[in-house]
């Protein structure tokens, strides 16, 4: 029963010439060539992350050259030291890590208590609540740019790391995502922790978020790495990129100023990427389901 | 016995009725006695959440409209202006270019996004080795800053750069300057675009095609049908809502298109791929007009709210649900 898929195409290829060695040579033939094309789009799908590992290795003046080569004539460690010193890439991932981390548990902490409320609790106005939850997913960001920064002037939260954190940790795809995950949950597990003598708050903190751990698990990711990767709403908000820049805005400055240091602005772009991209490689199994079953990532 | 056996199993079956009514009404009735006792946890656990979304979704949206009434500089006093800023907008030419700008990417980018993800998830059935690897690889660039991203295509694209020098080396032609002519200037963004954004899709669409049930396809096969047509009217039909839904979210973040043309064209060469949200990153915080941008973001989310419902009132045609 699993294999059927596999056996589809023997099934339609054999009235036309079964036996035949030069068919079923063309059978094995086939999905062979098929394979090395995928592999090809994949090489060339990864060419841009791979042509700017190799020029984050290469000496200035071999950027360019005609033909392009792919290794330059040594291997320049340096450029890494020379773009950390060049500006405080330390601190800008540091930053990134305080915000994202930051932001990333507010929103696990919000999100596991609705989601909880909007699932397993019954209380007058419950549905009403989350259609408006929902509906707000429907707002761009953008929209909400303009007055954001106006209400972080008036409380004076304008370069701050909290204008950075709070104002986008009440997503509701984190209550959906929650809910959805308490849905499933049977029952008894309520009851039997009732039984047992366990109010609300006690069942939720020490029975369902326990159970839950798996869905928060993805919900930080794509939390953390939306945080990590955000990027118009600290150009906008924050002026002091050298003390409180996060990576990408960090590395767009480095980019304005060293525009034509192209090796040290590859060896920056290496190192933005590589704590995202840790997290995918170790993470993919959890992302992906994520992803799956809500529909939606972090975007 | 046979006599008895027929009204003894209504008996038993009456019995079993009520009883079972009796645990639905105890089981309702359970809730109800919660909601008596506990329904202050319900909103209490839902506040902080709620409460967060009206004060940084809600209210702004609201102060949104407000602002967009107002000259309003970003130091210094408002002053009120009715729809004046609306009017301008209307008649600026540049902001109809930068409009138009934003509905030529979606209407090139989508559609090659939804055929490149699904027809690169339809490869990568059950059958092919290490698709998972296949998957993470395609996915990569979604997670991965997008300034970082936008960046190394900057060097690809250049004249002297990795596509130009390898065109030159293979034909002694040199390639276009893709970044500073008018005509590639957009192309350029939605490659680059299409690159960075197609894997979420992929990956949505693939599970979906994992979970179109074999027997169908299988017994389509027995039929006589080849995998061509199988794919066509069997398996697109049964995840349509998964297309549907893919279909809509990419359309409404291809709407806020902003960091590509940002770092890549300044929105050049002339405003030839000025984006909306490139406009109010512009009008707002490097001309200081926050009641221009604040009308031009909202006219954003009219054209945004408009394309969802037209796609939602379209869904009837296409989609099937009866899976």
């Amino acid at each position: 029963m699993l294999e059927t898929t596999s056996r589809i195409r023997p099934l339609a290829a054999r009235p036309r010439g079964s036996g035949a060695p030069g068919r079923r040579w063309s059978a094995r033939i086939r999905p062979a060539i098929g394979y090395m094309i995928l592999c090809l789009i994949a090489l060339l799908f990864l060419s841009p992350l791979i042509y700017m590992f190799a020029t984050s290795f290469k000496p200035p003046a071999e950027i360019f050259s005609v033909p392009p080569k792919l290794f330059g004539s040594e291997f320049r460690w340096q450029n890494y030291q020379e773009a950390l010193n060049y500006m405080p890439f330390l601190r800008f991932m540091g930053n990134g890590l305080l915000v994202s981390a930051a932001g990333t548990a507010l929103t696990l902490v919000v999100s596991a208590f609705s989601g909880y409320a909007f699932s397993r609790q019954r209380w007058r106005g419950r549905n009403l609540v989350f259609m408006v939850f929902l509906a707000t997913l429907m707002i761009p960001q953008e929209v909400l740019i303009v007055p954001m920064f106006v209400m972080m002037q008036k409380v004076g939260w304008v370069n701050t790391f909290q204008a950075l954190i709070v104002p986008w940790a009440f997503t509701a795809f984190g209550a959906f995502l929650l809910r959805q995950f308490f849905l499933g949950v049977p029952q008894e597990l309520d009851d039997a922790a009732r039984v047992d003598g366990a109010g609300t708050l006690r069942t939720f903190l020490l029975v369902m978020l326990p159970l839950a751990r798996p869905t928060m698990a993805v919900l930080a990711v794509f939390s953390f790495i939306s945080y990590w990767n955000s990027f118009l709403w600290p150009l906008v908000v924050i002026n002091d990129v050298n003390n409180l820049g996060t990576i990408p805005l960090g590395l767009q400055m480095f980019f304005g100023q060293q525009g034509n240091q192209w090796h040290l602005v590859m060896a920056a772009s290496v190192i933005s990427m590589a704590p995202t991209l840790l997290l995918l490689i170790l993470l993919q199994k959890h992302l992906v389901k994520g992803i799956v079953t809500s529909g939606f990532g972090g975007r | 016995m046979t006599l008895l056996k027929p009204t003894k199993a209504p008996l038993a079956e009456v019995e079993a009725t009520i009883s079972r009514g009796r645990a639905k009404r105890k089981a309702k009735a359970e809730p109800d006695a919660q909601l008596g006792r506990r329904t202050m946890w319900g909103p209490a656990f839902a506040l902080p959440h709620g409460l967060g979304l009206a004060i940084f979704t809600l209210l702004p949206i609201v102060v949104s409209l407000v602002i967009s009434l107002f000259r309003w500089p970003l130091l210094g006093t408002p002053s009120f202006l009715g729809l004046g800023n609306y009017e301008r907008l209307f008649s600026d030419p540049i902001f109809g270019q930068v409009v138009a700008n934003t509905v030529l990417f979606v209407v090139l980018y989508v559609p090659l996004n939804l055929v490149v993800s699904l027809g690169l998830a339809a490869w990568l059935t059950p059958r092919i080795k290490g698709r998972h690897i296949f998957r993470v690889i395609f996915f990569i660039p979604s997670i991965t800053p997008v300034v970082a991203n936008v960046v190394v295509w900057r060097m690809l694209y250049q004249p002297g750069g990795f596509i130009d020098g390898t065109l030159q080396s293979a034909t002694g032609i040199s390639a276009p300057n893709f970044l500073g002519d008018e005509h590639w200037a957009m192309m350029a963004i939605v490659v680059m675009s299409v690159w960075q954004g197609f894997g979420y899709n992929m990956l949505v669409f693939s599970a979906a095609l994992d979970a179109v049930p074999e027997n169908l396809t299988e017994a389509a096969a027995i039929d006589g049908a080849n995998a061509w047509t199988i794919f066509w009217r069997i398996k697109l039909k049964l995840i349509s809502p998964s297309i549907f839904f893919g279909t809509m979210m990419t359309l409404i973040t291809s709407f806020q298109v902003f960091a590509q043309p940002f770092i890549l064209t300044k929105g050049g060469p002339g405003s030839s791929t000025s984006t909306i949200v490139l406009y109010i990153y512009n009008q707002g915080f490097q001309f200081h007009q926050l009641g221009l941008a604040s009308a031009a973001a909202w006219i954003l989310f009219v054209i945004i709210l408009g394309v969802t419902a037209v796609q939602f009132l379209g869904q009837k045609k296409w989609v099937h649900y009866d899976a």
